[in-house]
C-alpha cells in the first residue's frame, strides 16, 4: 500500500486507523492523498502503488481533505489534554498541531461516552475515543478472542465490550498502545507520569522463554511503566500483559532491601559485610561437598546462574537445578544437550502443524501462542493433547485425558506415524490405541513441510515427563518434525548453557558426574541449600516437599529481591539482590538469542546485583576465578565456553522406564497460573486482580463432583502424600472426570505436593 | 408504451401467482435457455446490447457488471437482489416484489446461469413485510415447479435462492454493506477495490443488482437486447419504473419509457395538488440535488438530461415539492435522515452529517448565524467525496442543491429568524 511505500521513504502521512501489523479499514480518513488523474483524494493506506503513479501528499487538495478530517475529529472530541493520560504522547494531538484549526467552528454540545470498567489493566474514557477500530480489529485479528467492538452506528457508535465484562486476553495491554488517543489507557499507570518526564531504558522481559524487547520507562529511579520494543524477530511489536505490567511487582513493601541473619528464631538486620562472612563460612563448614544444594531461578540472569554454577563447582559438587517445576529427572544421564524451542520463533509462524503435548502456549508463553495462531490462520493443522479442555486462540484438535493417559495417547499418536521401538517404548506402542483422532495428529505431522512436537509446561512437570519425551522424540523423527521443549521461563536456556542443571557444565558441555536434579536435592534432604531468586513452596514443582526439605535443612543462604513468610521460615541467611531492571544482565532466549540489558536504575536499598554478591561469596571462599570487576567480563567468560555448543533436543530413548503416574484412581492435574510462575509477577498487584492470577480452588467436573460427593460442597479436604488442604470447590467443565484440578504457585496450594498424582478428597 | 417489462403483468388480477405469470409466457426463457444450453456469453451480450443501467440508484452498465465474473474460476459464486430499497422517496421495488415477484426470481436464475452461480440472495427491506410474503410464496411456488433447486428442469444446472430480510438500516442498501448484513455482521460498507465481482459474499465472486434490474432480464431475453435498447434513449436504454409522490393528486409507480418528458410524468401522476404552482423537483431520491420547478418542467427522465441539470436520476425516485414547501425545513428533515443512518465508520461522515443536520436546525428554529451558509458548504464539501460509501455523499449533496437553488431561503430564515414561505 501507498502508505508503506511512503513511511519507508520517510514521507509522513497523518493516519490514525491505520497500523502495520492490523488489517486495513480505511475509515479514519486522515490520510487522503491526491493521486494524479484520481479525481476524489484516495486514503494512503488502502490504495496499492503502482507503476508511473503520481502522489501529492502535501497538495492543496491532499492538504484540504486531511485538514477536513482532522476538523471532524476534533468536532466531537473533549479536548482535555490538560487532564488527559496521553496528553503529551497523543497521536491526535500530535496531528492536531499540523493539520488542526486554532479554534472550533463546532459550537454545539458534543458527545458524551460513559466509561466502562474493563478490568484492572486497562483505564477508559470513552469521549475521547475516534473510533479508529485498532483496538476491535487487535482482538479480531492478533489476540484471536474479539472482545472489543463497535456498537451503535453513526454518532451513536461506541467502542466497548458490549456486556460490561473485563478484557481477559493475555495481550490485552497492546490496546493500551494501540489507541491513539487517551480512550484507552494503563489503569496501574495512570495519573503517575506525564510522558515528558520519563527516560526510556532498553531491557529485556524476565518472563517468558522469549524475552520479549521491552523499554523501561523512568523518572528518576523508578520505573513508571513498561513498552513493548519492537523487535521482529521475538515479540514483533506486542508484549504480553505479564511482560507489561509486572514491573508493579519492583515496588511491592516486601522486596528485601537489607542483608538479614536469623539468630535464636529472630530476624534481624545485619551489615552486607557480616552477612556475606556468615554466608560463606556457613557454606564452607559443610564438609560433604555433596551436602550442598543450590536451586536457581531460571528468571535469574546469565552471569548470576554462571557464577552460581561456579560457585558450585569450587565446593566440589554438581547439585544444581533451575528446573525447579520440573517432574521427572529419569533422561539427566542420558540429556547431554542443550533443550530448547527446537527452531527460530519466527519459524513458528509457518509452521503446517503441530502437536503441542500438556501445554497451553496461550497461558505460557503468549506471545508464542500469537505466532502459532498466525501458522493456524494460514491453515496449520494442529493438535493438542491436554488434561484439560483449553481456551485456545486457534482452532486445533483437542484430545483431552486424564494426567495419567496423557502417555497413552501420545503412544497412539506415535504408533499412528510407525514409530517402531523396544523396551518400554515398545511396550507403550504396543498397548496403544491408534484411533482417529492419533491417526490425523500423525497425519499432519507427517504431511507438513515443517511440522512439530511441542512439549509445554504441562508435560515437563509431569511424573512421567521422560516418557513424553521419549516418545516425542520417536514421533518426530518418525514424522520429520521438529521436536520442542518449550523453555519455560527466560532464562532456561541460558541456565544450561551457564551448567545450572546437574547433568552439564558451564558451556552447555556434560558434566563429568550429574549431581543432584532439582526434586532429588529435596528429596534427600541436603545439610545445606543456596537459593537464588526463589519462593520455596510456590517455586517448586512439589511445593510442600521444597518447604519441609528446606525447613529440615541445617543451613538455608537465599539470595532474594523478597522476603516473604516461607523464605522466612526456610532460611538463615537472606542477601538482598538487585532485580531485572537494577542490574546488568543476559538472558538467552528459547531461540538461543543472546540478549543483553544495563541495569536502569539504582538497586532499592542496600540490594545488592546478584553477579556481585556472588563474586564476594566466590572470594571469601577463596575459590579463583572470581576477581570481576564487570558483568561484562562474566559474560564474556562463558560466551567463551559457549563457543561450540549447538541447541539440540535429540535423545536416545529411554529404554527401561516405567510409567509412575496411574491411570486409575482420582488423579490431581495441575497447571502453574499465568501470573503466578515467578516471585515478581507475584507481586504485580493490578495483574492479581486478573482471571489469570489463579484461584486456590478445587476444580473438577460437575459429574465428577457428584461421584465425590462434591457437588454441593463449599469447601473439600484434599489429601496428596500425606500433605492436605481444605479449599472452596469449584465446579468445572473443562477438566475431564476421574481429575481434580489444582493449580500450582499459589500460597494457598504450596502446602500440596506435586502438580500430577493420586488424590483423595472429601466434604470439608 | 407503459408498463412493458416490469410491470407488464399489473392488469392480471392476481399476478404475483405462478400460474398468471406463467399465462404471460413466465419462465419461457428460463426453459429455453436451460434447455437450448444457451451460451452465457450469449446471455451477457444480450444484456450489454440493452443498454440496462443499473437501476439501485448508481446507474452502472448491468452487462458490464456481469462480465467482471471469471465465470470458470473454480467455487462459489453468487447472484445478490439488491431489495432494501430505503432511499426516501423510492418505493418501485416493493411494485415488483408485491405483483411481479417471479419475473425477478426468473431474472435471477437466468443472471445466475450467466455468471455461474448456483446460489442467490434476495437482500428485502426489513419493513417490506408484505413484499417479503409475496416473495417467499413466489420461491415456494417456484421451488415446487422445478425453476428453482437442484438440476432445474433437468438441464444439470442448480440454482437455490433464498431471502434475507434486512432490519431497518438504510446503509445496508449499499451493495457491501448488504453483503456484510447477509454475512451476519454489522452492515458497514467495505472498501473498495476489491470489487464484489472478485470478493463478494463470503470473499467469493458476487454480483449484486437492484430488484428492477434483474426483473428485466427475462424480457429482455424475450424480445432482445435492441428492443428494449430501443424503449429508451441514447445512454439510457428501456423502460424505467418512476416512483413518484410529494405535492401532486396521483402518487404512484409509472413504468415509462427512459427519455419521456418530466411533464408528461407529471400528468399521469395527477398534475399538482390543489392548483399550487410547482416548486422543485427532487428527481432521483433524497440524495439527488434539487431542481427548480420550471427548470424541471423542461427536463426529459433520463441518465444524460438529468445530469446535465446537475442533478441525478437514481432510482426514480421523484419527489415534486409545491410552493407552500419550506426549502430549509425540506433540507432539515433529509440532512436528519441521513446523520441517523451513517453508519459511523468513516470520521466524515459520521462526525459530518450530525453537524450538518445541526446547522440546518438551528436556521430552521431562528438560531441561523451569517456565516452559517458558507460552513454548510464547506462541511458538506469536506465530506463529499471523503468517505469509503456514497452515503457522506448522498448527505452532502442534498444541502449543495439546495444551497445553490434557494440560498435566499435559508438567508431569508437567518435575516429574519422566520420563513419566507406561509406562516412558518
Amino acid at each position: 500500500m501507498l502508505i508503506d511505500v511512503t513511511d519507508a521513504a520517510g514521507i509522513r502521512i497523518p493516519r490514525f486507523c491505520y497500523h502495520k501489523k492490523l488489517s486495513v479499514s480505511a475509515n479514519c480518513r486522515m490520510c487522503l492523498v491526491e493521486v494524479e488523474k484520481v479525481p476524489k483524494p484516495l486514503p494512503a493506506c488502502a490504495t496499492p502503488v503502482a507503476d508511473g503513479m503520481k502522489v501529492f501528499t502535501r497538495s492543496p487538495r491532499a492538504l484540504a481533505a486531511q485538514k477536513g478530517t482532522m476538523e471532524f475529529l476534533l468536532i466531537n472530541h473533549p479536548l482535555d489534554c490538560p487532564i488527559c493520560d496521553q496528553g503529551g504522547e497523543c497521536e491526535l494531538q500530535d496531528v492536531a498541531i499540523g493539520y488542526g484549526r486554532d479554534v472550533s467552528r463546532y459550537s454545539e454540545g458534543k458527545r458524551v461516552v460513559a466509561d466502562k470498567n474493563i478490568g484492572p489493566l486497562i483505564a477508559t474514557d470513552m469521549t475521547r475515543c475516534i473510533h479508529c477500530t485498532r483496538c476491535v480489529r487487535f482482538g479480531d485479528e492478533i489476540a484471536g478472542i474479539r472482545e472489543m467492538g463497535a456498537t451503535g452506528r453513526g454518532e451513536h457508535t461506541v467502542i466497548g465490550t458490549y456486556i460490561e465484562k473485563s478484557v481477559d486476553s493475555e495481550l490485552s495491554g497492546n490496546v493500551i498502545d494501540l489507541c491513539p488517543v487517551g480512550a484507552l489507557t494503563s489503569k496501574p499507570f495512570r495519573f503517575n507520569a506525564r510522558a515528558w518526564e520519563l527516560t526510556q531504558v532498553d531491557a529485556i522481559a524476565p518472563h517468558d522463554s522469549l524475552g520479549s524487547n521491552i523499554n523501561l520507562h523512568l523518572r528518576g529511579n523508578k520505573v513508571m511503566r513498561v513498552h513493548p520494543r519492537d523487535n521482529e524477530s521475538i515479540n514483533e511489536t506486542w508484549i504480553s500483559d505479564r511482560d507489561r505490567f509486572s514491573y508493579e511487582g519492583l515496588y511491592s513493601s516486601d522486596r528485601l532491601t537489607t542483608p538479614m541473619i536469623k539468630k535464636d528464631g529472630e530476624w534481624k538486620d545485619v551489615s552486607w559485610d557480616m552477612a556475606l562472612e556468615m554466608a560463606a563460612a556457613s557454606l564452607g563448614e559443610i564438609k560433604a561437598a555433596d551436602q550442598i544444594g543450590a536451586l536457581v531461578s531460571p528468571t535469574a540472569t546469565l552471569e548470576e546462574l554462571y557464577l552460581t554454577q561456579k560457585l558450585m563447582n569450587g565446593l566440589g559438587c554438581n547439585n544444581i537445578d533451575s528446573r525447579l517445576r520440573q517432574g521427572d529427572f529419569r533422561l539427566d544421564n542420558s540429556l547431554k544437550r542443550v533443550n530448547w524451542l527446537g527452531m527460530k520463533i519466527g519459524e513458528i509462524d509457518s509452521l503446517d502443524a503441530a502437536l503441542v503435548v500438556g501445554g497451553n502456549l496461550r497461558k505460557e508463553q503468549p506471545i508464542l501462542a500469537h505466532r502459532l495462531r498466525k501458522a493456524a490462520l494460514a491453515g496449520a493443522d494442529i493438535h493438542v493433547i491436554t488434561p484439560q479442555h483449553l481456551e485456545l486462540i486457534y482452532k486445533s484438535r483437542q484430545l483431552i485425558c486424564t494426567p495419567g493417559e496423557m502417555v497413552k495417547h501420545l503412544a497412539a499418536v506415535a504408533k499412528a506415524a510407525g514409530v517402531k521401538q523396544g523396551g518400554t517404548i515398545g511396550k507403550l506402542l504396543d498397548a496403544a490405541d491408534a484411533n482417529e483422532d492419533a491417526k490425523a495428529a500423525a497425519k499432519g505431522l507427517k504431511d507438513g513441510d515443517t511440522s512439530a512436537v511441542m512439549l509445554g509446561a504441562m508435560a515437563q512437570s509431569h511424573p512421567d515427563f521422560s516418557l513424553l519425551y521419549s516418545l516425542a522424540a520417536t514421533l518426530a523423527e518418525a514424522t520429520g518434525a521438529k521436536l520442542s521443549i518449550v523453555p519455560a521461563a527466560v532464562n532456561s536456556v541460558g541456565a544450561q548453557l551457564a551448567g545450572a542443571v546437574p547433568y552439564l557444565q558451564a558451556g552447555g558441555k556434560p558434566a563429568e558426574s550429574t549431581g543432584l536434579d532439582a526434586l532429588g536435592m529435596l528429596q534427600q534432604p541436603c545439610s545445606g541449600y543456596l537459593l537464588l531468586g526463589v519462593e520455596p513452596g510456590m517455586d517448586f514443582h512439589n511445593g510442600a516437599l521444597s518447604q519441609t526439605a528446606l525447613q529440615s535443612a541445617d543451613m538455608v543462604v537465599a539470595i532474594s529481591a523478597y522476603t516473604s513468610p516461607e523464605l522466612e521460615a526456610c532460611c538463615d541467611i537472606l542477601l538482598p539482590m538487585a532485580i531485572f531492571t537494577e542490574t546488568s544482565g543476559t538472558y538467552v532466549n528459547a531461540e538461543g538469542a543472546w540478549q543483553q540489558c544495563r541495569g536502569a536504575v539504582k538497586p532499592q536499598g542496600e540490594a545488592r546485583p546478584g553477579w556481585k554478591i556472588l563474586r564476594v561469596l566466590g572470594n571469601l571462599l577463596n575459590q579463583q576465578g572470581f576477581d570481576y570487576t564487570d558483568p561484562g567480563e562474566i559474560g564474556e567468560e562463558l560466551r567463551l565456553l559457549c563457543e561450540d555448543v549447538s541447541l539440540d533436543n535429540k535423545l536416545s530413548p529411554a529404554t527401561d522406564l516405567e510409567p509412575r503416574l496411574g491411570v486409575d484412581g482420582l488423579q490431581r492435574g495441575g497447571d502453574t497460573p499465568l501470573y503466578a510462575t515467578d516471585p515478581l509477577v507475584r507481586r504485580a498487584t493490578a495483574l492479581q486482580q486478573t482471571k489469570d492470577a489463579g484461584e486456590a480452588v478445587i476444580r473438577l467436573h460437575p459429574i465428577e463432583a457428584e461421584r465425590q460427593g462434591l457437588n454441593s460442597a463449599e469447601n473439600a479436604l484434599i489429601r496428596q502424600n500425606g500433605y492436605q488442604a481444605t479449599l472452596p470447590v469449584a465446579l468445572d467443565d473443562s477438566i475431564p472426570e476421574g481429575c481434580v484440578w489444582i493449580s500450582t504457585g499459589l500460597r494457598d496450594t504450596s502446602m500440596l505436593g506435586q502438580p500430577f498424582g493420586e488424590v483423595t478428597v472429601e466434604k470439608a | 408504451m407503459a408498463n412493458e417489462v416490469c410491470l407488464r403483468t399489473l392488469d392480471l388480477e392476481r399476478p404475483w401467482l405462478l400460474e398468471q405469470y406463467q399465462s404471460r409466457g413466465g419462465y419461457e426463457m428460463l426453459k429455453k435457455i436451460l434447455t437450448e444450453k444457451t451460451a452465457p456469453e450469449a446471455i451477457i451480450e444480450e444484456v450489454k446490447k440493452s443498454g440496462l443501467r443499473g437501476r439501485g440508484g448508481a446507474g452502472f452498465p448491468t452487462g458490464l457488471k456481469w462480465s467482471f465474473i471469471s465465470r470458470n474460476a473454480p467455487g462459489q459464486k453468487y447472484v445478490v437482489c439488491n431489495s432494501d430499497e430505503g432511499e426516501p422517496g423510492t418505493f418501485k421495488d416493493r411494485d415488483i416484489l408485491r405483483y411481479n415477484p417471479h419475473q425477478l426470481i426468473e431474472g435471477m436464475v437466468i443472471a445466475g446461469y450467466a455468471i455461474g452461480a448456483t446460489r442467490g440472495y434476495n437482500y428485502i427491506r426489513g419493513e417490506f413485510w408484505e413484499p417479503y410474503e409475496r416473495f417467499e410464496q413466489a420461491l415456494e411456488e417456484a421451488r415446487k415447479a422445478g425453476y428453482l433447486g437442484k438440476d432445474l428442469l433437468g438441464s444439470g444446472y442448480d440454482f437455490e435462492l433464498h431471502t434475507h430480510l434486512g432490519a431497518g438500516a438504510y446503509i445496508c442498501g449499499e451493495e457491501t454493506a448488504l453483503l456484510e448484513s447477509i454475512e451476519g455482521k454489522k452492515g458497514q460498507p467495505r472498501y473498495k477495490p476489491p470489487f464484489p465481482a472478485h470478493f463478494g459474499l463470503y470473499g467469493c465472486p458476487t454480483i449484486i443488482n437492484n430488484t428492477e434490474s434483474l426483473a428485466s432480464i427475462p424480457m429482455i431475453m424475450e424480445k432482445g437486447g435492441e428492443w428494449f435498447a430501443d424503449i429508451g434513449v441514447k445512454n439510457s436504454g428501456g423502460s424505467k419504473l418512476f416512483s413518484i409522490s410529494g405535492n401532486i393528486n396521483n402518487p404512484g409507480v409509472f413504468e415509462i419509457p427512459m427519455g419521456t418528458p418530466f411533464s408528461e410524468l407529471l400528468a399521469m401522476a395527477g398534475g399538482m395538488k390543489n392548483g399550487h404552482k410547482i416548486k422543485a423537483v427532487i428527481p432521483g431520491g433524497s440524495s439527488a440535488p434539487v431542481i427548480p420547478g420550471d427548470q424541471m418542467m423542461e427536463l426529459t427522465m433520463d441518465y444524460d438530461t438529468i445530469a446535465g441539470a446537475g442533478s441525478m436520476l437514481g432510482s426514480g425516485a421523484v419527489i415534486v415539492l409545491d410552493d407552500t414547501n419550506c426549502m430549509v425545513k425540506v433540507l432539515e428533515r433529509m440532512s436528519y435522515f441521513y446523520h441517523e443512518e451513517s453508519c459511523g465508520q468513516c470520521t466524515p461522515c459520521r462526525e459530518g452529517t450530525g453537524w450538518l443536520y445541526r446547522i440546518v436546525h438551528r436556521i430552521e428554529t431562528g438560531q441561523g448565524r451569517q456565516e452559517d451558509l458558507d460552513l454548510l458548504d464547506d462541511v458538506a464539501d469536506k465530506i463529499s467525496g471523503k468517505t469509503i460509501c456514497a452515503l457522506g455523499d448522498a448527505a452532502a449533496m442534498p444541502v449543495q442543491g439546495m444551497l445553490r437553488h434557494f440560498r435566499h431561503e435559508f438567508q431569508h430564515h437567518i435575516d429574519h429568524k422566520r420563513c419566507m414561505v406561509g406562516l412558518g
